[in-house]
């Protein structure tokens, strides 16, 4: 787009507000660019939101690559990559960084997608 | 491990039980107790604590060797592309005044979709990566036990990785990032979800771990054609990123605002940055300021670039800065950053201590030009803020290319960077979380389904790495060839014989930097310059710098080359210091032997400071000894200097010779030990010089008993006089 510049006419409405004012002004509507960013950040997850989950989990990168490769794949990462862990730690009564070497390996992710296509239960 | 001051740092050492080494605290650490102190002869109103061992700036030989520090932190940018030289240069940075050590990614590194391991080479910068940065935490701790204050190691948590190199640098102890998701998206055309997704859970961990976080706001500077127009935009960035860190929580002190004055000179610098840095602060009471030097402009002349660092500081001391921010023209000389790191350092810390002080003697005048344009570029920005909303949010605004246009916002020139909002790196994959979402592990932003009960997210696991570091995974290395302990042992043998290369990028690699005027056009001096390189021996010679002096009467050219040789320090032939008496010693001796000189600025010469500094009482000079002195001023003979001391009986003449053109300091001293011999004295007086230019080598070869160059005191010259009174055998009080 280009534009001259038309500052004197845009201006109008903000001239009359007290410094204190459209400081304010500006953060309000700052607030409001920022919200939906915020919320989208809060309801969404990416393979690299995942694999930070894995590695504070106690997984080295390789194996966080692995599983968040293998997650992506299933179509789970919706469900978190550190869950499946631990469900199918839970599900197997393993320890969860062994379930992490079956996911790894590609072993697993059929249990785990019978526990939730079963409703989780 | 304590760092001896005579040694170098042990790279071995280091590297010992790296897998088991842990950082000894986390989060930013700013100058402790900032404000008024006494140093030396002075009082001070910015300045911190000092340090414990430092390298003060040179002129701090007259005032005592005080080192005073800045009350803000002090940032060096470092990018030698392998760890083990990164941290020779962290710790000659430390010792002039660095706390923020900020190391520059490998090239690549933020469209690598993961974490890197080892310790390959980079390019342009170094490889992130865990052994790295435990590595150069490790030798940082030890650094800042030797400086005695703490260090601020940082790096970036941008590209499609963020969320793991935050947690990474979080378990690593790093205190510091750069971290703005519109970076990604403007520069490095990540997609912008997958940007913002990956930005807040990265913010979290860093917020959890005390890390400071600055910017990428002052990219858009460095990018936009017309730098200076698009400071509302500037402010509309910060904001953003400002905004979007608050709410995911990170505290407002450790938001820091990454801001470049806009332009430099030959641009009115002050007139236009001025405003600019006066309403970002305004708009952002609260966060803080890191102050970065203005770059765009920099080409390849250091001395251009030391004049835009100083006018920047002038904007830190008229405004406000809690980092301020050094960084050399190297990148552009392609010379990676080396030594005028240091240079770049010392810079700061002069200009920032030189306006010590600054806004208690003037202050700024809003009632003018200041108030209006200072309110002018506020308005600006809210109208910026506005139009996104308008245009639909902040995602169609990018794709509207709102950002980086070279306009004064509202003017609009239509070259803004445009991404669109299902493009780039990364585009479809984040994926919305599940209603049974769940992360059992700590500082994880956003919904999180966690069973009944559980108050803590790692409970689960039974901790995570954040709680239990001893969890962590070590990988020392992936590549058998690419790394640091295959680099070490190429240069085994010369480290061994102890070998000597001069250095600009790594331990060894020979390369010097040379400058040289030549009388001829800008074209035919470059190639001359390569020229007279190669014919002298170097390699890979390439020109880092040219300069006109005049169409036709010359250029300035600098170039760097490589030496293929090494000098064997145990085969230089190396005059022993001269050894300084006691000052009792000295003195008892002259009130044995009545001693007397006679002193003189010789030729034409009217330089009189240095040999006053000599022979003074105040300065601490020769007097001090009850050495009888007879100055008889400047410009004077040789022969009348010597005829004095004849007369009046000298045991000792001190000749000063500063100007050096043509060699006529050579010339004095000649002619001063020629006519002493003619007169038959030479071999009863003492004759000695001293001058800027002048060394002891230098002067025995042109006849005189001792000379004295730069650095000289008294008592040097004192003790002298008395050891070869001593060896004439004067004890007979025999004067000339």
């Amino acid at each position: 787009m280009q534009r001259q510049d038309d500052f004197p006419e845009r201006r109008v409405q903000l001239a009359a507000l007290s410094d204190a004012e459209l400081k304010e002004r500006f953060w309000q509507l700052t607030e409001q660019v920022v919200q939906p960013l915020v919320e989208l950040a809060r309801t969404y997850t990416s393979p690299s939101v995942e694999r930070s989950v894995l590695l504070r989990m106690g997984f080295s990168s390789i194996q966080a690559k692995e599983i968040i490769d293998k997650c992506v794949e299933k179509g789970m990462l919706g469900k978190g990559a550190g869950h499946a862990v631990w469900r199918l730690a839970q599900l197997e009564n393993i320890a969860y960084l062994e379930a992490g070497r079956h996911l790894a390996q590609g072993a697993g992710w059929d249990r785990l997608q019978e526990f939730w296509q079963m409703g989780g239960e | 491990m304590t760092l001896e001051v005579d040694e170098k740092l042990n790279l071995n050492n280091l590297l010992t039980d790296l897998q088991s080494y842990r950082p000894r605290r986390k989060g930013w650490t700013w100058r402790s107790r900032p404000g008024t102190r006494e140093l030396g002869p002075f009082t001070y109103n910015q300045v911190s604590e000092p340090l414990k061992q430092s390298c003060p700036l040179p002129a701090a030989k007259y005032f005592n060797s005080i080192d005073p520090q800045p009350d803000c932190v002090i940032t060096t940018e470092i990018a030698s592309g392998r760890f083990e030289d990164d941290i020779r240069r962290m710790r000659m940075a430390a010792w002039h005044g660095a706390d923020h050590i900020m190391v520059i990614r490998t090239a690549g590194q933020s469209h690598f979709d993961g974490l890197i391991e080892g310790t390959p080479e980079g390019v342009g910068g170094v490889p992130i990566t865990r052994k790295q940065l435990r590595a150069t935490r490790k030798a940082l701790d030890w650094i800042e036990d030797e400086v005695g204050r703490p260090i601020n190691f940082h790096s970036y948590v941008s590209g499609v990785a963020g969320p793991e190199v935050a947690v990474l640098l979080a378990e690593e102890g790093v205190n510091g990032a750069h971290q703005d998701p519109q970076y990604n998206v403007l520069y490095r055309n990540v997609n912008m979800h997958r940007s913002f997704v990956d930005a807040a859970v990265a913010k979290q961990i860093m917020a959890a771990a005390g890390m400071a976080q600055i910017d990428g706001a002052h990219n858009a500077n460095a990018t936009a054609r017309e730098a200076w127009k698009v400071m509302p935009e500037l402010m509309v960035q910060h904001a953003i990123n400002c905004q979007y860190s608050i709410m995911v929580g990170m505290p407002k002190d450790k938001i820091c605002l990454s801001t470049v004055p806009p332009t430099s000179p030959p641009a009115p610098c002050i007139s236009l940055d001025l405003p600019y840095a006066v309403a970002l602060r305004q708009l952002f009471e609260g966060f803080r300021f890191r102050a970065q030097m203005n770059t765009k402009y920099m080409e390849s002349c250091t001395r251009e670039v030391t004049v835009t660092h100083v006018l920047n500081a002038l904007l830190s001391r008229l405004t406000s800065a809690d980092i301020q921010s050094t960084i050399t023209p190297d990148e552009g000389r392609n010379v990676p950053w080396h030594y005028n790191n240091i240079h770049g350092v010392n810079t700061a810390k002069q200009a920032l201590l030189g306006l010590d002080g600054l806004l208690n003697m003037v202050s700024l005048n809003f009632d003018g030009e200041l108030g209006v344009k200072v309110r002018e570029l506020k308005e600006r920005a809210c109208l910026f803020m506005e139009e996104i909303i308008a245009a639909g949010g902040y995602f169609s605004a990018v794709s509207q290319s709102f950002f980086v246009d070279s306009g004064m916002y509202p003017e609009r020139n239509g070259d803004g960077i445009a991404r669109q909002i299902n493009g780039g790196v990364g585009v479809g994959t984040i994926v919305p979380r599940d209603i049974d979402y769940m992360a059992p592990v700590c500082d994880h932003f956003g919904y999180n389904a966690l069973p009944a009960g559980v108050t803590k997210a790692c409970e689960l696991i039974g901790d995570c790495t954040l709680c239990s570091p001893d969890k962590i995974v070590w990988i020392d290395e992936l590549d058998k060839e690419d790394n640091v302990h295959c680099r070490m042992a190429e240069q085994e043998v010369g480290r061994r014989q102890g070998l000597l290369q001069p250095e600009v990028q790594w331990h060894g690699d020979g390369i010097v930097c040379m400058t040289m005027f030549l009388p001829a056009a800008e074209r035919v001096a470059e190639f001359a310059a390569k020229s007279i390189g190669e014919r002298m021996g170097f390699e890979d010679v390439e020109v880092i710098h040219k300069q006109i002096m005049h169409p036709a009467e010359g250029t300035l050219v600098e170039v760097k080359g490589r030496i293929p040789f090494a000098i064997n320090p145990a085969e230089l032939v190396i005059p022993p210091v001269a050894e300084t008496l006691t000052e009792d010693a000295i003195r008892q001796y002259v009130v044995d032997h009545k001693f007397k000189i006679v002193a003189a600025t010789v030729g034409e010469d009217e330089h009189s400071v240095g040999l006053r500094e000599i022979l003074d009482i105040k300065h601490g000079g020769i007097e001090r000894f009850g050495i009888e002195c007879h100055y008889l001023g400047t410009s004077v003979p040789v022969e009348k200097l010597a005829d004095a001391a004849i007369e009046l009986g000298a045991d000792a003449v001190l000749a000063s010779t500063v100007i050096s053109h043509a060699d006529i300091h050579r010339l004095n001293m000649r002619r001063l030990h020629q006519y002493c011999q003619e007169r038959g004295i030479r071999d009863k007086l003492i004759v000695v010089c001293g001058g800027t230019q002048v060394t002891n080598e230098l002067a025995v070869a042109e006849g005189m008993d001792a000379g004295f160059g730069r650095g000289t005191k008294g008592v040097h010259v004192a003790s002298l006089l008395v050891k070869r009174h001593k060896e004439l055998g004067s004890d007979n009080n025999e004067h000339v």
